[in-house]
């Protein structure tokens, strides 16, 4: 299995820590005058998504995780599993509840998403940072209230619940920014 | 990538300024300037540093070698300041190229070095500072409560879980552990200029043994906010003991599953030749500058970091 020296730490590299697929978000690296160099790195368990500090003698190595982002279309839900299919390849792979995690609410059949395979298989989903969305529920629209603040919420296509402004009705479409969950503006058909 | 210059105007004109205030204070002072090749056929031995490795040659670490044959050849009380480099040390105060100020003082004891760089601290800073002085041992004791020369390995490794955690510390001995805890614990909460002085005698590198306490080494190292800023010794005299050290690094090196290297016998014979009575102190110019200005990143300072 190949494997990274401290030297080659960066943040985005993919590593196994403690028999987990795991990638590093910051690395620095600290050394007292003469002696032992160390580097900090902070992790992100791939399949937990739990942040984690650990430190490490520089010069010792860290095995590589086979862990690969692919884009993929998202093809449907059989209720159990979600599965997307690779454009280029046809290739399809279903993502269990625990990779999908709450990124079912941004799904959309057709959409592509990063899906993060580990030996193969899907242990994550980050969709795309705006998603185009049918309203299927909220209050009846305060007619004339296109300019004031307010707001009310709404249920979307996919079950996503978003704030949006009082004017909006059953069957429009919305923008959402899948990474605040926030809406962003109405979309014409 | 960006041709423009890491540095601004500003902090290119400082360094400027500094280097003219550096040369006057040792000219002033009696002092000689010399200048030593960067590329050397021989390296430091040292397991914690990598040389860079060009055509056979080695990059210096560090002016210390060329700067002792110097002093072994009656060259009197001498200074440089020039380029040293070390491989894979890159971080927010690493660069794997480096400017270092070392100098000479024949007749010093590390304890009149340490008086020296005060003066000449305060010379280009333009203020009087004020510097804490605490033995290696007086450190761990007061920023930890332990004691290094009791405590046992068992006991210190718990202390780096305790206040480091997410670290294997099963496979580190006693100096890495100390390592670990000086740079990660004790110096993020240092204030001031301090000087850190009688090192364990693991960590002597090119330092004479105390004559008073056995267990240290006439070995200083002076701090600021936590940075370190310069490692001095009063320097080791005796050829046979250097050579052991030397013998001692190859050894961990091996034991490392890293590259030994041949002992710098030019180095040696300089030493058997004699060298006479100093003190040797090597400081971080870039550093010094990012203290001066007021930076947090070593980056900052340097004209250009495009490697």
């Amino acid at each position: 299995m190949a494997s990274y020296s401290t030297s080659e730490f960066r943040s985005g590299l993919k590593v196994m820590i403690d028999g987990d697929p795991c990638a590093i978000i910051e690395n620095e690296f600290v050394k007292p005058g003469k002696g032992q160099a160390f580097n900090r790195v902070k992790i992100r368990n791939l399949k937990t998504g739990r942040v984690l500090d650990k430190t490490y003698k520089s010069g010792e190595s860290v095995e590589a995780a086979d862990v690969v982002d692919i884009n993929m279309q998202y093809l449907y839900s059989d209720g159990e599993f979600w599965h997307f299919m690779v454009p280029d390849t046809y290739e399809q792979h279903a993502a269990d509840a625990q990779a999908v995690g709450e990124v079912y609410l941004w799904l959309k059949a057709q959409d592509t998403s990063e899906v993060t395979l580990y030996n193969g298989t899907p242990i994550g989903v980050t969709p795309p940072n705006f998603v185009e969305l049918e309203i299927t529920d909220t209050d009846p629209g305060l007619k004339g209230d296109t300019a004031q603040g307010g707001t009310k919420p709404a249920t979307l296509e996919t079950g996503a619940v978003v704030k949006v402004p009082l004017f909006l009705e059953i069957g429009e479409m919305v923008r959402v920014d899948t990474r605040t969950g926030e809406y962003m503006s109405r979309v014409k058909k | 990538m960006s041709w423009r210059p890491s540095a601004t105007v500003q902090m290119i004109r400082a360094r400027a300024k500094l280097y003219q205030q550096i040369r006057t204070y040792f000219s002033d002072s009696g002092c000689l300037e010399v200048d030593t090749p960067l590329l050397s056929s021989a390296t430091n031995t040292d397991p914690d540093i990598a040389s860079i490795y060009v055509q056979n040659q080695y990059l210096q670490t560090s002016p210390e070698f060329a700067m002792k044959r110097l002093l072994a050849a009656d060259s009197g009380s001498i200074y440089q300041i020039c380029h040293a480099f070390r491989e894979s040390e890159q971080g927010r105060q690493h660069r794997p190229e480096f400017t270092l100020l070392e100098w000479y003082r024949l007749g010093f004891d590390y304890q009149q070095l340490m008086d020296e760089m005060e003066q000449l601290i305060d010379l280009v800073s333009g203020q009087q500072n004020q510097f804490r002085r605490l033995s290696y041992q007086a450190l761990f004791a007061e920023f930890l409560a332990i004691d290094i020369y009791s405590i046992n390995l068992v006991d210190l490794q718990d202390c780096c879980q305790q206040h480091v955690p997410g670290t294997d510390v099963v496979k580190m001995d006693t100096d890495q552990c100390l390592d670990l805890l000086i740079s990660l614990v004790i110096a993020p909460g240092m204030k001031g200029y301090i000087f850190v002085y009688d090192y364990p005698l693991s960590q002597a590198a090119l330092a004479r043994p105390s004559q008073n306490d056995p267990k240290v080494a006439e070995r200083f190292e002076l701090f600021h906010d936590g940075l370190e800023l310069a490692n001095g010794f009063s320097e080791l005299t005796d050829a046979g003991l250097q050579r052991s050290r030397f013998m001692a690094d190859n050894q961990q090196r091996e034991k490392r599953g890293l590259v030994q290297y041949t002992l710098d016998e030019n180095l040696l014979s300089a030493l058997e030749a004699g060298l006479p009575g100093c003190a040797g102190v090597a400081l971080g110019l870039d550093r010094l500058l990012m203290v001066l200005l007021k930076l947090d990143s070593i980056d900052q300072v340097m004209s250009f970091c495009d490697v």
